[in-house]
């Protein structure tokens, strides 16, 4: 048990399930060791786990064979300060039933389950100290809406309507912002957004946000949701179903959010001059009885189910990696402002190019940009705003703008590469040009051939 | 004083520091949650702990730097008039108080109408009505209302809200009103949505039951805002800060007749103008608006317990005479008293001065006003007593309001809720059985479901102007409800007061009286409300759980669209449909004319229409009606629209208000003429004789009619030129009525 007795559940996704990452993510590939910034998507949420002395990791992932990889990756890289046990499920699950598939592991009174893709400085301890703090039966983490707005178009061909508008969440949040009282993808939620009355008489006042998302980071109290989970066979997502069915029931069962606003000024002294403390003046009713129902009414015994939120301070950083748009976005953070993540060393000239890359003559790494161990470049290469993993064989006179190229790539000479994706083991041949294109791996682009706004891959590597 | 309140004024706009702040009060609520009592006394002047209501707004007003006020008075204007006649707010320097009477306002939308044509307002102004207690300060709110309106000249009006505690149960037993929502940007404060239950709760359907239990913002209003802010926990004070726009705002829009159901909703709903309200959130200040007797109550506890501080009953800023005397736990004794030794004053009450109470008599709770002569052995609790009441010994009232010069025989019980109005005389024994309403004058039956404000139309000019000794309206009253009576002794029932009593008791019709009366919600009505509040929480949950996606939320949709597109198309279309559907009813004697009437009136304000608008109609069925008769000449034709005209002008005559409807009548007639009833055209001039004749149109809108088209083009005069000799005539005729008129 960690320091705190969290258990902590990722649901790390699988290989070539998410469809939204395709061509990126495949078999040989799961979406957990993507890289990103020339590490492994996962260890960035291991290390923020830890950051918060969280040890104790389930790292949940879709089908066996990713599990595998992924579960070498971990105990090579973490094998001597965290206890993480890799499990597989069947692909498909949606995240409730994953819960319930795991259930029986969960033996700690709270736990964590963070999306595994989740990329913030956000301390998660904090989270789960408001969790504890609260006694809360589910806290949610909620931070700013990134602006992903800026690169609209960079999506690939494979891309659904979903990824063209990035999907926020309407949230309610009471006066306090403490206490969740709504929440819904605004997919979910047609023209007019309906909000139950009897919500906003319980909690008096309500504030709807746009310009929040939820992160995908909740803490849970075992007891209830294992409780709900099994009697509600219905709730299949944890976001869609499982958070708003315990909001729900936070208020079904008559309890205030917010048990401190209360009737408190009952039957108190009132000030002799109108200093009021922000309350209503006493409510003056005679009759026991009626005063003592009002009290039941309004206060009634804490119920277990209360609804926090955890609202990130507005400098922190939170992203998904879910689409990929995000994708791009996370690698050009991470090579700029967000550096302190990847815990390198930025040289003088704002940029990570490792001690063991080879640059030709006139070649030009600008800053926010990332080259990996052992690669190398030719004469003349101009690389901007870009990170290129490790071992790959750069010819002459190629750009490389925007994009990711991952490792053991090799880009033959005179190449442009704008706003794209090359993953491990590509070959771009001489004179290629590709612009908003995803190449999935060991995929060969031919030479003088142009691209744009594709997705290059082998049909056979495909998860389709 | 007058040094503060010049430094006031130039705080709170330097270009404007020549005009002094103004303020409209509306001494009229246009409601009728006070009656019986408001049908002798209009509610600004009702006693609220012994002090007039609308003295607690001046003094309010006054002392927030208000410099001129303009009451607007409506019905009981006289009383209003000479009870500010003869209060020192007319002696005061660098504060006047300006008395506006109109007869036939219905609303609070007519009365800014009336405020408009008058002229007297020249800048932003506060806008309240008479029966609002409060001892916020308006600076604040006038500067940012001010600050705001120099960067965004369409933030026209500022609305000052104040947080109470959000459970249903507490609200009502507040101040009785129904649940609010205000939707509001948190940055701008701007009011985005004003919903309040008993609005959409007026009628059974199953939408508007879903209405009652889910609030339905558009999207549209998240678009653009990072946030939005949904009070529920909030009262609206009805203290509003207005820009002169607001009153050409009423003007214009002619329909609007509510404050906050018309014109805050046209508002919010017109994108075309983009008129915007703000809020204003009170914090520690004391503000509440009386508009029913929970209300009252709660207010006037408030005011004992001193939450309207400096407002308050030892501090006599309306009457000055008397002295008083605060005891512990909110004691309050006015100077000339007459005491018996052995009586008990409870905490939480006042009593008035030259009142005398006698042996083991207890009073808790309540107020009491001047001059009440109190038996032994009494118990009153909760209680709001006003002036010159007798109540003889062993009686026992709980939580009753009982008027000036009521008189409590022995042993009489007063149950809780109930209303003793003027005058009312319980007899010996008598028990007047919870929320029972009494008053001398007897109850006018009005059509049920009609509006609100129509009804109160007829009540207001009912009763307007004199102010009619209670006695004498109630033998007014028994007479016509029953010839035998004789006009010197009303036969009162003893069933209804006791033997030896005097009163009629008020039946409402309405079963939910406990809401809004003086009396705390009886126990087994809240759990009712609990019970019920839960079960449709279950039902709630459990259908959401069945559509777990909430596929729902689309499928309701399309229909509200539907509706309006096509409103707005054929809406003048079907509106005189349905006017030409009603009045056939009346034809073949479905219903009455007086029915149509009122039907028309409903129409009328559901389709935002004027009286022109449905004269119009009406006229349109009355021709259409005469033409469907037998016949085949101009003359027959003719024939026939006298015999409509003789039968059903009367009733085209009650949508007849003004010259201008009057003009939109010939209006109609020539469009009649030239589009779909030609065979009108030949006799155009004679039935506009036969509609002279019947005087149904004043010869003044004939003779403006025709001097309005004097300049219109050939096309438009051929009507004109038909009527040339009757219209010459009526000149003439007019012109020699003056000197004696010999020619006929």
């Amino acid at each position: 048990m960690g320091a705190m007795s969290f258990q902590v559940v990722v649901l790390a996704g699988g290989g070539g399930l998410s469809k939204e990452l395709f061509p990126l993510v495949t078999k040989d590939l799961p979406k957990a060791l993507l890289p990103v910034g020339n590490r492994p998507l996962i260890s960035y949420l291991v290390e923020l786990l830890e950051a918060s002395y969280i040890k104790d990791l389930l790292v949940v992932v879709a089908s066996e064979e990713a599990a595998t990889l992924v579960e070498n990756f971990i105990s090579s890289a973490f094998y001597d300060r965290l206890r993480v046990e890799v499990v597989s499920v069947p692909e498909e699950l949606e995240t409730a039933d994953v819960l319930r598939k795991i259930s029986h592991r969960l033996t700690a009174d709270d736990f964590l389950v963070v999306s595994g893709d989740l990329m913030s400085d956000i301390p998660v301890g904090a989270v789960a100290a408001l969790h504890r703090r609260k006694d809360a039966a589910v806290t949610a983490l909620l931070c700013g809406r990134p602006n992903l707005k800026s690169s609209e178009g960079s999506t690939g061909a494979s891309s659904k309507d979903k990824t063209k508008q990035p999907v926020s969440d309407i949230i309610g949040l009471d006066s306090s912002q403490e206490h969740l009282l709504f929440l819904a993808s605004s997919g979910n939620v047609g023209k007019e957004l309906k909000v139950r009355r009897s919500l906003l008489r319980i909690a008096g006042n309500m504030e709807i946000r746009t310009d929040l998302v939820d992160a995908h980071l909740y803490a849970f109290k075992r007891v209830i949701v294992q409780e709900v989970l099994d009697s509600r066979p219905g709730i299949k997502c944890i976001k869609r179903d499982l958070v708003p069915y315990l909001i729900r029931w936070q208020l079904g069962l008559g309890a205030t959010p917010a048990p401190a606003s209360a009737v408190s000024d009952e039957g108190s002294d009132p000030p002799r001059a109108g200093s009021v403390e922000n309350g209503a003046p006493a409510v003056s009713i005679s009759g026991d009885e009626v005063s003592s129902l009002l009290q039941r009414v309004c206060s009634i015994d804490p119920s277990p189910f209360k609804c926090c939120a955890y609202v990130a301070s507005p400098g922190k950083y939170c992203a998904r990696v879910n689409t990929l748009q995000a994708y791009g976005e996370v690698n050009r953070a991470i090579a700029d402002e967000m550096i302190s993540l990847t815990q390198y060393e930025v040289s003088s000239h704002n940029n990570v190019v490792h001690e063991t890359a080879v640059m030709g003559s006139k070649t030009t790494v600008g800053p926010h940009c990332m080259v990996g161990e052992g690669s190398q470049m030719g004469d003349k290469c101009k690389i901007k705003r870009s990170v290129v993993g490790r071992h790959c064989r750069i010819g002459s006179n190629v750009t490389i703008v925007n994009s990711v190229v991952m490792n053991y790539v090799t880009i033959d000479d005179n190449c442009s590469i704008q706003s794209s994706v090359v993953c491990s083991n590509a070959h771009l041949q001489e004179r290629s040009s590709l612009k908003d294109c995803q190449v999935g791996a060991s995929y060969v682009v031919g030479a003088n051939q142009e691209y744009r706004e594709e997705a290059l891959a082998k049909k056979e590597k495909s998860s389709s | 004083m007058a040094v503060k309140r010049s430094t006031r004024a130039t705080d709170i706009g330097d270009d404007e520091a020549d005009v002094p702040l103004q303020a409209v009060l509306l001494a009229d609520s246009f409601a009728q949650q006070f009656r019986p009592i408001t049908d002798e006394r209009p509610k600004v002047l009702l006693p609220l702990v012994n002090v007039p209501m609308i003295d607690y707004t001046l003094e309010w007003l006054a002392s927030a730097g208000v410099e001129e006020v303009f009451v607007f008075c409506c019905a009981h204007a006289k009383q209003v008039t000479s009870h500010l006649e003869h209060s020192r707010w007319t002696s005061q320097s660098n504060f006047t108080v300006t008395p506006i009477e109109s007869r036939d306002c219905v609303s609070a939308g007519d009365a800014l109408r009336v405020i408009d044509q008058r002229g007297v307002v020249r800048g932003d102004f506060i806008l309240i009505s008479g029966d609002t207690v409060s001892n916020m300060s308006l600076k604040e709110v006038l500067k940012e209302h001010q600050e705001r309106r120099k960067k965004d000249k369409l933030a026209v009006m500022t609305m000052v809200y104040r947080r109470c505690k959000p459970h249903p149960l507490i609200y009502q037993t507040r101040l009785g009103s129904e649940q609010l929502l205000l939707v509001v940007d948190p940055s701008t404060k701007q009011l985005l949505h004003y919903d309040s239950l008993k609005e959409a709760g007026g009628r059974e359907s199953t939408k508007q039951q879903t209405l009652a239990r889910q609030v339905v913002l558009e999207r549209s209003l998240l678009a653009d805002r990072p946030a939005v802010q949904l009070c529920s926990d909030v009262q609206d004070c009805y203290i509003d800060i207005c820009s002169p726009e607001v009153l050409l705002l009423f003007t214009d829009n002619f329909d609007y007749q509510h404050l906050r159901r018309d014109f805050v909703r046209g508002l919010l709903s017109d994108e075309i103008l983009g008129n915007k309200i703000h809020t204003y959130e009170i914090i520690g200040d004391y503000a509440a608006r009386i508009d029913n007797l929970r209300a009252y109550d709660v207010v006037s506890k408030d005011i004992i317990h001193r939450w309207t501080y400096p407002m308050v009953p030892d501090i006599r800023f309306a009457s000055p005479e008397t002295g008083i005397k605060i005891g512990r736990s909110n004691i309050y004794k006015e100077d000339g008293l007459v005491l018996a030794p052995t009586t008990i004053i409870g905490p939480s009450t006042v009593v008035g001065s030259g009142t005398s109470i006698s042996d083991n008599t207890i009073i808790r709770n309540s107020v009491i006003g001047r001059g009440c002569t109190i038996g032994s052995n009494v118990v009153i609790e909760g209680s709001h007593i006003w002036n010159n009441v007798t109540i003889c010994d062993n009686v026992q009232i709980r939580h009753a309001v009982v008027c000036d010069g009521v008189n409590l025989k022995a042993r009489a019980i007063i149950q809780p809720g109930v209303v003793l109005s003027f005058k009312v005389v319980i007899g010996e024994d008598f028990t007047v059985p919870a929320y029972s309403k009494i008053s001398l004058v007897l109850q006018r039956h009005e059509e049920e479901n009609s509006d609100e404000e129509l009804e109160y139309a007829e009540a207001a000019s009912g009763v307007t102007g004199s102010s009619p000794s209670p006695l004498y309206d109630g033998m007014n009253g028994s007479q016509t409800d029953d010839g035998e009576e004789t006009p010197q002794s009303p036969r009162w029932d003893p069933l209804q007061v006791g033997l030896g009593g005097a009163g009629y008791k008020w039946s409402t019709g309405q079963d939910d009286e406990w809401r809004h009366s003086v009396a705390p919600i009886p126990p087994e009505k809240i759990k009712e409300i609990v019970a019920r509040e839960e079960e449709a929480e279950l039902e709630d949950a459990a259908r959401d759980m069945t559509t777990s996606s909430r596929k729902d939320n689309v499928e309701e949709q399309p229909e509200d669209d539907d509706d309006e597109d096509a409103d707005e198309e054929d809406d003048s279309l079907f509106f005189d449909k349905e006017v030409e559907a009603l009045f056939s009813r009346a034809v073949t004697g479905e219903s009455s004319a007086e029915n149509v009437v009122l039907e028309v009136n409903s129409l009328k304000l559901a389709y935002d229409r004027s009286f022109s608008d449905c004269a119009g109609a009406m006229f349109r069925a009355l021709l259409n009606l005469a033409a469907q008769g037998p016949q085949t000449t101009s003359r027959e034709l003719l024939q026939n629209t006298k015999q409509v005209l003789l039968q059903w002008g009367p009733l085209l005559r009650r949508f007849l208000k003004h010259q201008d409807d009057e003009m939109e009548v010939l209006l109609v007639f020539e469009e009649i003429c030239t589009e779909d009833k030609k065979e009108y055209a030949p006799v155009f001039a004679s039935v506009l004789q036969e509609l002279y004749d019947k005087d149904v149109i004043s010869e003044e809108a004939i003779i403006a009619w025709a001097s309005e088209k004097q300049h219109g083009d050939e096309a438009d005069k051929i009507f004109v030129k038909q009527c040339e000799r009757f219209i010459q005539w009526l000149q003439e005729a007019s012109e020699e009525d003056d000197e004696g008129g010999e020619e006929a």
